[in-house]
């Protein structure tokens, strides 16, 4: 008797494992495979020169000595970084405050939905065309130039494409339009989640909304927080199409603004997965890292 | 094994297709396959078929059929190397290619490959090649000396200049007045200063004159060693434009941008434009109101030296099953004369035939409208004579497409000229990774 309800509980374990399925071949497939063979890709040296086929011969950690030696991976993912937390600090600051206008009962905003979808509209207009725009705007001779000539603040167009800190600004600006209307409804989404007692406790305790942001809001969205920032660093250091587009491919000027992506891009031409792979191997690890990174330091501070 | 096997097939049904078509053409055809598949980048070379190759029929936007053969276009864009990525993984995995076209940039990367024919294996003989012009068999000739392909045009280009501006600033507008103002680069460059004191910039843009620098190099871009080399004529182009950009004679732009293209009106203040046939026809804004190419207020003139820009070359695929129809077409499209002055007269193309070209140069009645009524073909023909290409090499479109990307960097200030070079180094080198530099 209890041996036949043991066995029907392992029966019912089976149909958990049958349901996971879907998910584990497509992680399989999709994820994995493609993981372990860039791993592997990385040991060889295997391009494509013309028509011909060079490699696959295997050569040990020669491509990982070739990205490290020549310094340029440092350079990219300075830049790569420079540029996501340029972005990323206006997001999270204007994310926050929004975050708290839209969710804070007391204020009575009016036409929420509409303003909710309109900081949401940038994203739903593709990256490149996004970029694409912003090119034909800041262009030597585009309207940015014209409007700023005729108030007469510069005499001759300014070169938007050829200042390092201007492309780096506008790209980490057009980031910023793009994605702070989604940061603002995750953040929003989390402050709703917060019990309302509090505040109202708070609120009879005296505390000003200074004192409420700080001492409740944050502590509590942390989970949160969290989350955002550990995105939004695995999408900064995968930042491609906004840059790709907006410098046409070059990362001008002289490079400041090619990020790490856009370096492996570069490889496709000649169909190097020796060399793609190595770098794809090291954009894993510096996102693992950076990830650990913030995971830790925002328990640390859970702690106190 | 199964190549040689290809080739002995090849071979035997070349044989059995040249003794045959002597008997009877419509035979050979039958005997061969019976689906023709072209691969192309753009519409041109279906237009050219469709309207001057005989017994061609259009069937819908991507098949036509000649006599029993159907006729399969496959065309894949230029952008992002799409087509040349597509043509690649199917040459390579041999999807039944009989004709392909390239460009000059990139033709050696094919014709120095068994992935093209020797045109003298499908049966076109030097004589009947004898008339068009050297470099255009220079490009695709491969490292043995076998010639891969044949175009039906030539692209030879001249200095195009607004005549207002001229007689504005020279005080005339003539050939001779203006050629002498242009006659070499230093010459070019004091004239770019004349220029710009009376408010207007040389050319529009340093990438311009690239083109004129790099058609006239002395060593290719890759030596035998696999070592990068930056030719005398290249680096004059950079420190030339350099001083160009400094002084405010020109700007750095790219080539087909909205800066660029501002010269073709009056407003843009631009002197000159480098191009050939196709540029002045088709690219200057002929059609619209108000640009100078509209009121035919442009001239032509030789320059400071012969280049070429574009062209497209036929190649035949190795392994193709229809080598008598592949023949036949790059005979009827770039050496019956016939069909040549019809597309010069029809498509204001410039044609890969000399006496066609030389016949149409001094024919009084053809005029350009778009250079106010000038008979340009003399200057064409004598350009398309000059151009030497013999120091093309494989990696031509990525050196140069890359050199001008990095020089943008020194013109405008943000890098010296060596670190200038050392970005186009590794932008070189990771395209072409078994290239390195001295």
């Amino acid at each position: 008797m209890q041996k036949k309800g043991k066995s029907q509980v392992v029966r019912y374990n089976k149909w958990g494992y049958f349901f996971l399925l879907p998910f584990i071949i497509v992680y399989v497939v999709f994820q994995l495979i493609p993981l372990v063979n860039t791993v592997y890709n990385s040991f060889f040296e295997n391009y494509r020169s013309g028509l011909s086929q060079i490699g696959p011969n295997f050569v040990g950690l020669a491509n990982f000595k070739t990205i490290f030696t020549n310094g340029d991976i440092l350079k990219y993912t300075q830049n790569t970084l420079i540029m996501w937390v340029l972005g990323f600090v206006p997001q999270i600051i204007v994310s926050l405050l929004l975050g708290a206008w839209f969710s804070d009962p007391s204020l009575r905003l009016k036409g929420q939905r509409f303003f909710k979808t309109v900081i949401y509209l940038p994203n739903l207009i593709m990256a490149s065309a996004f970029a694409m725009l912003f090119f034909t705007l800041f262009s030597d001779g585009g309207p940015i130039n014209s409007i700023l000539m005729s108030l007469h603040l510069v005499s001759s167009p300014y070169r938007f494409m050829s200042h390092v800190w201007s492309v780096r600004g506008l790209v980490a600006f057009m980031n910023f339009v793009m994605w702070f209307g989604n940061t603002t409804i995750l953040l929003m989404a989390g402050m709703m989640g917060i019990d309302t007692s509090l505040y109202e406790a708070a609120q009879v305790d005296g505390a000003t909304s200074t004192q409420i942001f700080y001492r409740i809001t944050l502590p509590l969205l942390r989970p949160i927080l969290l989350y955002v920032m550990i995105t939004s660093l695995i999408g900064g250091l995968q930042m491609f199409d906004v840059p790709q587009i907006f410098t046409n491919g070059t990362g001008d000027p002289v490079r400041t603004s090619m990020t790490l992506i856009m370096y492996l891009n570069k490889h496709l031409f000649s169909k190097n997965y020796g060399m793609g792979g190595a770098l794809s191997v090291f954009l894993f690890v510096i996102t693992g890292v950076l990830s650990l990174i913030v995971f830790r330091l925002n328990r640390i501070g859970n702690k106190d | 094994m199964k190549r040689k096997m290809l080739s002995v097939l090849l071979t035997a049904a070349m044989v059995a297709g040249l003794t045959v078509a002597a008997a009877a053409p419509a035979c050979a055809a039958e005997a061969e396959g019976d689906t023709l598949n072209i691969y192309c980048w753009n519409e041109e070379f279906k237009t050219r078929i469709t309207d001057h190759y005989p017994g061609y029929e259009e069937v819908d936007a991507t098949t036509g059929k000649i006599g029993d053969v159907t006729v399969s276009w496959n065309i894949t864009p230029n952008q992002d190397n799409a087509y040349q990525n597509n043509l690649d993984e199917n040459l390579l995995n041999g999807s039944g290619i009989d004709i392909f076209l390239v460009e000059a940039d990139y033709a050696l990367k094919y014709v120095n490959t068994d992935f093209t024919v020797p045109v003298s294996d499908l049966g076109l003989t030097e004589e009947e090649l004898a008339n068009q012009y050297q470099y255009t068999k220079d490009i695709v000739t491969d490292s043995n000396g076998a010639l891969k392909g044949v175009s039906w045009q030539g692209c030879p280009g001249v200095l195009i200049y607004n005549r207002e501006v001229a007689k504005e600033v020279f005080g005339s507008d003539d050939v001779e007045t203006v050629q002498a103002k242009v006659a070499d680069w230093d010459t070019f460059v004091a004239t770019a200063a004349e220029l710009k004191d009376a408010g207007y910039k040389v050319v529009a843009t340093a990438n311009d004159t690239y083109r004129v620098y790099s058609n006239n190099v002395a060593v290719p871009w890759v030596d035998s060693e696999n070592m990068i080399v930056i030719d005398d004529n290249i680096k004059k182009w950079a420190e030339d434009s350099k001083a160009l950009v400094d002084a405010g004679e020109t700007e750095t732009f790219e080539l087909w941008s909205d800066d660029w293209s501002k010269g073709f009106y009056p407003d843009g203040k631009v002197f000159a434009y480098f191009g050939p046939a196709w540029l002045i026809d088709f690219s200057m804004a002929a059609d619209t109101e108000g640009s100078i190419a509209n009121m035919g207020g442009w001239g032509a003139v030789e320059g400071p030296q012969g280049f070429y820009w574009g062209g497209t070359w036929i190649c035949g695929a190795a392994g193709t099953d229809n080598p008598t129809l592949v023949a036949d077409i790059m005979r009827q499209m770039t050496t019956n004369p016939d069909v040549m002055k019809e597309i010069v007269l029809q498509d204001n193309d410039f044609v890969n035939n000399k006496p066609v070209m030389e016949e149409l140069s001094t024919d009084e009645s053809y005029g350009d409208a778009v250079l106010g009524g000038q008979n340009p073909l003399a200057m064409f023909c004598a350009g398309a004579e000059k151009i030497d290409l013999s120091n093309i090499s494989a990696y031509d479109q990525g050196c140069n497409e890359e050199f001008q990307h990095a020089m943008k960097n020194y013109f405008d200030g943000n890098a010296s000229y060596e670190e200038a070079l050392e970005l186009f180094y590794t932008a070189v080198q990771e395209k072409y990774p078994e290239l390195s530099h001295r």
